[in-house]
């Protein structure tokens, strides 16, 4: 009784989690955050500003901000930095010209103060791209064995396809649980 | 009910506004809750509330404190409470011009204007359009298409709105918005429709062949809204000769009064001949509008302008059934639109002279009606420009008058109708009831505080009781004549003076007689009883200037007062080398004559100038005229200049030489008439002067062939040229097509004797004139005869 009581506690008086979806334009936020919300797949166009939605995994609640990844909206990211428990990081796959535009907005932004405690998910989407980068080339690209002091995994992932989402937010699940 | 009692006990202790005491600082110390991770609606919402309630009340944000407290908001997206979601997009609305990078919601508004929650997408598609530019406007595009023909008419609506006003900022993406808007003009609902109207009509504005196609196809396919009828009549200037103008007509009979009203405005501005059919719809209208105006104060102008329309459009024939609708309502009416009204009747009653009895009825009710000084001197000064256009109205019109001012409590209006009914009065048929009303007005006078106007009553008062009608003449009808500067002059001399004489005002220059013109405005003035601004001073008269001049002569000023100067009259033509003029200066006993040379030559010099006359019998040169024979007081001089010559340098204008020669040069006869010696004498009752002198005057009477006159016009002029006299009760117009006609004349010989002339002219084939002269004095009456013949 007593455990089944803290359990609920656990689920029930948690507060919800702030995570942040971040990367290039057309890197596939938006898509991954309506997978995550609703389990399909929407029509995108490029995200001027932000959306926000609540997702809800496996009785965890999250706020999902997605930020417009193009050029100009870029800079606005920071003003959604604070308070922010997670960051998804999604990288085009197939997209190997950018990989280093990538991994300076990447490391620009890991050097907020604000998210020194963020825990980091890259992933490695458009994975159904025929000759698209592997799970290995992307952490290589990305400089990704620089990372010290932060938890953070990468996993490859196909939002249209819907695979690799769900182990993702298994992982990022229980890495937040798991980081008190 | 608890908080109820709290509220209003807060309204007593005068903490009515809860927002009252708040400051710009704190709100936005306190918007920093929006940053929160987990957004508290009940919290943030009031916050907000706050921070609108102070932008409204003009508190101004710098580009910073609005960027922060704008980019604090956004975080407000991630809550679902619909009511601060619609506080967030006014939040938006209100700061987008100031803050910026206002963009960074655009996909949060575009998403909300398509969503499934109907409470958001209208008032998003409105942030949406505060925050977008040209250039974002692309991005949107597709959506804002879909928003103009949503089935949602509130989302329909916000978007052409929007798109409206997004056609200034990027016209050239708007106006591919056209085959939507064309698709929402066929809505059902009544704003969607008006709404795609106003957009459409905007997108095309500039292509006067796409309107007129746009406006052509709409009046065939009679639109739902009457707003969008509306607009199209206001957009509709096509003209009269158009099919469109038929259109116009048609929604005079449209079901909703305000398309009638746009109708009638439209009609009224385009400025065509008022058709008969449309009297009845406008007639209605502005009734039913007059009853609504009890309800919305902003009506009160349409029913005016409805009425005016109606009665300015109006035809002889409706004239009697306007005015019986327009009975029903004006009472109901503010003081300030029943003076429009009042005006509109004006014109009607100057536009259709013969239907006074009705108009002149309806405004005597009126006139007994309660109302302010402005509206009651409106319709009198109507029912005075009704008399004076009209004359068979002038009784009924001054009955009207005087029974208004029986109990008129306005003191201004019923002393000018006093006035009027004191010039008009004794004209009517029966002048006994404005009689009476004026002697009572002169009692109460003979009270007043004022001492000018107790002593006037008093005299008139007093002059009348004595019943002489020679009294009337010479001080209530005739007053004094004479030239008010000239008279302080010469009282001025008399009381300087230690004659023992009696002054005798004979001896004082007359005022000239004022020329018709002056009269006609002045009689304009009174009817109008309008201001007409400060009246002018008396102009000093010619005769006055001269006196002036002359009495500085020694050897004039013991010649008496100037009775009388002449017009200028040339001797020579203006052309010549000597240009010389004369104006004849007559004296009781002389004459002076004053020769004004001028020497047109440049190379001559005049000197010792001098005019030699040739004087009639019975002159003695040196201005004298021959006594006690006053038919030779009117003759002919010969008249000869005469000078030494000096050549001289035509620029310098100095002689060549010391010496020079006698010269003389031959002027035109001088001439001294019968007008040189009388003074015109205007007598405002000329018939009862006449019959007075009947008894105390010497009467003589002739009769005349004037065969050198081919029309009674011409001998009127002649004779009143002739004999320098004033014409009475403006006898000098003849009436046309008559053969018969009598001239009224009046003037002053010099010396002070009256004379008064009657001319009874005939005309066959040529003028006969039997002329009746009276005058105190036999000779002058005996010269006036003769000199006419």
């Amino acid at each position: 009784m007593g455990v089944l009581f803290s359990y609920f506690k656990s689920l029930i008086g948690a507060r919800e989690m702030r995570i942040l979806i971040l990367g290039l334009d057309g890197a596939g936020k938006t898509t991954i955050l309506y997978r995550l919300q609703v389990g399909e797949v929407v029509t995108t166009i490029p995200t001027i500003g932000f959306n926000v939605e609540q997702v809800t995994y496996k009785n965890l609640k999250f706020q999902v901000w997605d930020l417009g990844g193009q050029t100009s909206i870029r800079p606005y990211w920071r003003c959604y930095y604070s308070n922010t428990d997670a960051i998804i990081y999604v990288v085009d796959s197939a997209d190997k010209e950018r990989m280093g535009i990538s991994k300076d907005e990447l490391f620009h932004m890991l050097r907020e103060e604000e998210l020194a405690d963020a825990i980091l998910v890259v992933l490695a989407n458009k994975q159904d791209i025929p000759g698209c980068m592997s799970l290995k080339e992307v952490h290589q690209a990305l400089g990704l064995e620089a990372l010290k002091n932060r938890t953070f995994q990468i996993f490859k992932t196909s939002a249209t396809k819907g695979e690799g989402l769900d182990m993702a937010m298994e992982w990022l699940a229980n890495a937040l649980k798991n980081r008190k | 009910m608890s908080s109820f009692k709290r509220d209003k006990k807060e309204e007593e202790d005068g903490g009515g506004n809860p927002f009252q005491n708040i400051e710009k600082t704190t709100v936005l110390q306190e918007a920093r809750i929006f940053n929160e991770t987990s957004v508290n609606p009940r919290k943030c919402t009031p916050v907000l509330t706050k921070l609108l309630y102070l932008l409204n009340q003009g508190e101004t944000l710098n580009a910073k404190e609005a960027t922060d407290v704008f980019f604090a908001m956004t975080k407000l997206f991630q809550s679902k409470d619909v009511i601060l979601r619609r506080m967030v997009y006014l939040g938006i609305k209100e700061l987008s011009p100031i803050a910026d990078d206002v963009i960074i919601v655009t996909s949060s508004l575009t998403k909300d204007m398509t969503g499934k929650e109907d409470m958001y997408r209208a008032a998003a598609i409105r942030a949406l359009c505060s925050i977008t530019d040209a250039t974002m406007l692309q991005a949107i595009e597709r959506y804002m298409k879909q928003a103009i023909v949503d089935r949602n008419s509130a989302v329909s609506s916000a978007a052409l709105v929007s798109s409206l006003h997004m056609i200034k900022l990027a016209p050239d993406v708007v106006k591919r918005w056209v085959n939507e808007a064309q698709e929402a003009v066929n809505s059902d609902n009544i704003m969607v429709q008006y709404h795609a109207l106003g957009l459409l009509y905007h997108i095309r504005k500039s292509d006067r062949l796409a309107v007129t196609k746009l406006i052509a196809k709409l009046t065939r396919m009679s639109l739902k809204s009457p707003y969008a009828v509306c607009m199209l009549v206001k957009e509709e200037d096509s003209g009269n000769d158009s099919p469109y103008f038929e259109f116009i007509e048609s929604c005079l009979r449209h079901k909703s009064e305000m398309v009638v009203y746009e109708a009638a405005h439209a009609i009224v501005n385009l400025n065509v001949q008022p058709v008969e059919s449309w009297h009845r719809p406008l007639a209605s209208f502005s009734c039913s509008v007059v009853h609504l105006n009890q309800l919305f104060d902003l009506l009160l102008s349409i029913a005016t302008l409805a009425i005016t329309t109606l009665l300015k459009t109006g035809a002889e024939s409706s004239v009697d059934r306007l005015m019986k609708q327009i009975a029903t309502f004006v009472s109901e009416i503010s003081d300030e639109f029943k003076v429009v009204v009042v005006q509109a009747i004006r014109a009607l009653a100057l536009k259709f002279p013969r239907k006074h009895s009705v108009l002149m009825n309806f405004l005597s009710a009126m006139l007994r009606d309660e109302g302010g000084l402005e509206y009651k001197a409106s319709i009198a000064d109507t029912i005075i420009t009704i008399i004076e256009d009209n004359p068979e109205t002038k009784e009924t019109g001054l009955a009207h008058l005087c029974e208004f001012i029986e109990d008129c409590e306005h003191v201004s209006l019923a002393v000018r109708i006093l006035h009027l009914l004191g010039k008009e009065g004794p004209k009517t048929k029966q002048p006994s009831r404005f009689v009476r009303e004026h002697t009572s007005a002169t009692r109460c006078c003979q009270m007043d505080s004022d001492d000018e106007v107790r002593d006037r009553a008093t005299y008139y008062s007093w002059i009348l009781n004595k019943q002489d009608k020679s009294l009337y003449n010479n001080y209530i009808l005739d007053t004094l004549q004479v030239s008010i500067p000239s008279l302080e002059r010469s009282l001025k001399e008399y009381t300087q003076g230690d004659t023992d004489e009696a002054f005798d005002i004979k001896t004082v220059p007359l005022a000239p007689v004022r020329s018709d013109e002056e009269r006609e405005v002045k009689h304009k003035a009174e009817g109008m009883l309008v201001s007409q601004g400060p009246t002018k001073l008396a102009p000093i008269s010619r005769e006055e200037n001269f006196a002036e001049k002359l009495s500085a002569i020694p050897s004039i000023q013991n010649l008496g007062p100037l009775f009388r100067s002449s017009e200028m009259v040339e001797l020579t033509e203006s052309e010549t080398e000597y240009y010389v003029r004369c104006i004849k200066h007559c004296f009781t006993g002389h004459m002076v004559l004053q020769f004004d040379c001028l020497n047109t030559l440049s190379d001559q010099l005049l000197e010792n100038v001098r005019v030699q006359l040739d004087p009639s019998e019975n002159y003695q040169i040196l201005v004298k005229f021959p006594e006690n024979d006053l038919p030779n007081s009117i003759g002919t001089f010969g008249a000869v200049l005469k000078f030494i010559v000096k050549d001289c340098d035509p620029t310098t204008g100095l002689p060549d030489s010391d010496e020079g020669y006698d010269d003389e040069y031959m002027l035109e006869d001088l001439e001294v008439t019968l007008a040189d010696q009388i003074q015109k004498v205007n007598k405002v009752n000329w018939a009862a002067a006449w019959e007075e002198a009947a008894s105390n005057s010497v009467e003589l009477e002739d009769t005349y062939s004037l065969s050198s006159m081919n029309s009674l016009d011409e001998a009127v002029k002649n004779i009143i040229q002739f004999l320098g006299l004033q014409p009475a009760e403006r006898s000098d117009k003849v009436p046309e097509g008559k053969n018969t006609h009598t001239l009224l004349l009046a003037g002053m010989f010099r010396g002070g004797i009256d004379i008064l002339v009657r001319a009874k002219l005939a005309y066959t084939d040529s003028v006969t004139m039997q002329l009746t002269v009276r005058s105190s004095d036999a000779n002058v009456a005996e010269l006036i005869t003769s000199a006419v013949g």
